[in-house]
């Protein structure tokens, strides 16, 4: 990559943070050079923020309707997967996608709840709510 | 309170080897980072569709995690102390202790719960490191090597962040270096090294492994939209391979800019121009890898005429720039004599 080319996209994902790269100057030798972003990564990283937001919204339906519990909408809020859930909690996914049952999820002992607590960052009021529509309060 | 006055943050591109650069430096070992991850023969591609991120198929451009500081350490004849912690208040005392010792310490820890990660790039990554310099009250000093200032984090954010569990999980692993030479004999341990990438690039026994694992991800790009649930998901198929290729922490190109660099200061090291060409022909080969993504990210937007057929012709163009890098430093390191008469 030229040095002159180095991409300096202002509108990025990087919130003002600017990376190093490593691009070649006139007399192609390699130098450091810092950029403010690339709209190319960019894209890429909002493709997979809003397929996360999207199946957060999908929970939250369901959440609402009865068919999930709120720790689906929790694992997606903290932009997690079955598998990372279960790895964070310590837990089997089977043991997890079986407390997507919101029966089941209201009925778990305190130890398990704890766990899920831990892994999300949640306290244990915040856990067994279904959290309000438009994502983690931050 | 207390500070290490005299350690001095660099930015680099990417995090572990950023680490090792950083920590040798301070030590009085200067090694720029790029040599860093060359010495380690970090550079490889790897398509590992057991190993899921987000149900995506893991897609890496460098050796696993911990593979630059250990082996870049042993190859200079450097030894690093590592300690792991099962309970979380030990792994915090014990970096407590080293910093009032007057030592900088490396630890791992989850990007997600890092706070000073802007919101848009926190994701679930276990293995990411980073320097502690020292600690004011109640916040850890911190020189991340990805970032352009050190920054400052709450004891229980680094504590979270260092022992979450799951895939990767840092069990609040925390090094520092024990013994560091006094130099590093250059003329012996970058041939070895080269070497040693050449065989992860040109010699692996399975075929998703280096310059192979190239044409191997590019037929099943194609393969992949077979299928109705393929083709549905092809859009975020193509970022996530463009997110492991491009965002944070490798330099631009999958790491292909940061051992073209290291190359090229290892033939200026060995006045050797067989590197100098090498190190000009991966440039190449990191600027098709730029190609791709803006060709993929099109695509994957719908932006694109082109087809993933296309696509995949751009990818099996990156493995031949590849191969070309790669035939030139077939024999490296294997006859040291005509290396020396180069110089």
């Amino acid at each position: 990559m030229d040095r002159r080319e180095t991409p300096q996209d202002e509108d990025s994902t990087h919130a003002g943070v600017r990376k190093l790269l490593y691009a070649v100057d006139e007399q192609g030798r390699y130098t450091s050079v810092r950029s403010a972003g690339w709209e190319v990564e960019a894209t890429a990283t909002r493709t997979a923020l809003e397929e996360i937001a999207r199946q957060r919204d999908d929970a939250w339906q369901r959440a609402h309707a009865g068919q999930t519990s709120p720790l689906e909408v929790h694992m997606h809020d903290c932009r997690m997967d079955l598998p990372l859930l279960a790895g964070a909690a310590g837990l089997w996914r089977w043991r997890v996608r079986r407390h997507f049952d919101p029966g089941r999820f209201a009925r778990l002992p305190r130890r398990v709840l704890d766990r899920y607590c831990e892994a999300l960052g949640l306290d244990i009021e915040r856990l067994q709510r279904v959290p309000p529509r438009e994502g983690p309060e931050e | 309170m207390n500070t290490v006055n005299d350690f001095r943050h660099l930015q680099s591109a990417h995090c572990e080897s950023g680490v090792v650069s950083s920590m040798l430096t301070h030590h009085g070992l200067p090694i720029s980072e790029p040599m860093a991850f060359g010495l380690a023969n970090a550079l490889t591609f790897a398509y590992l569709p057991i190993i899921k991120i987000g149900g995506m198929p893991l897609i890496a451009y460098r050796m696993p995690p911990r593979w630059i500081i250990s082996k870049a350490s042993r190859r200079i004849g450097a030894r690093f102390v590592f300690r792991k912690f099962r309970d979380a208040d030990k792994g915090m005392a014990a970096l407590d202790e080293l910093l009032d010792a007057g030592r900088i310490v490396g630890v791992q820890a989850s990007v997600y719960w890092l706070p000073f990660f802007p919101e848009e790039m926190r994701f679930h990554f276990n293995a990411h490191n980073l320097i502690v310099y020292g600690r004011d009250g109640d916040d850890y000093l911190i020189s991340d090597p990805v970032f352009e200032e050190p920054v400052r984090c709450p004891r229980a954010d680094l504590r979270k962040a260092r022992f979450t569990r799951g895939a990767m999980a840092a069990n609040g692993l925390l090094y520092y270096p024990e013994r560091i030479p006094e130099a590093i004999d250059y003329e012996r341990v970058i041939p070895k090294a080269i070497k040693a990438n050449e065989r992860i690039m040109n010699r692996s026994p399975l075929p998703i492994i280096g310059i192979r694992g190239i044409r191997y991800l590019a037929n099943n790009l194609v393969k992949s939209t077979r299928t109705h649930d393929g083709r549905r998901r092809l859009p975020l198929y193509l970022a996530h391979i463009v997110r492991m290729q491009e965002e944070i922490g490798t330099g631009g190109a999958g790491f292909r800019f940061v051992y073209a660099s290291f190359l090229q200061e290892a033939a200026d090291t060995l006045g050797d121009d067989r590197l100098a060409e090498a190190a000009q022909s991966l440039t190449a080969a990191g600027d098709g890898w730029r190609e791709f993504a803006v060709h993929a990210t099109k695509v994957s937007r719908r932006k694109s005429e082109m087809e993933v057929a296309g696509l995949a012709d751009v990818l099996r163009d990156c493995a031949e720039r590849e191969a070309d890098v790669w035939k030139l430093l077939r024999d490296y390191g294997t006859h040291p004599a005509r290396t020396a008469t180069a110089s």
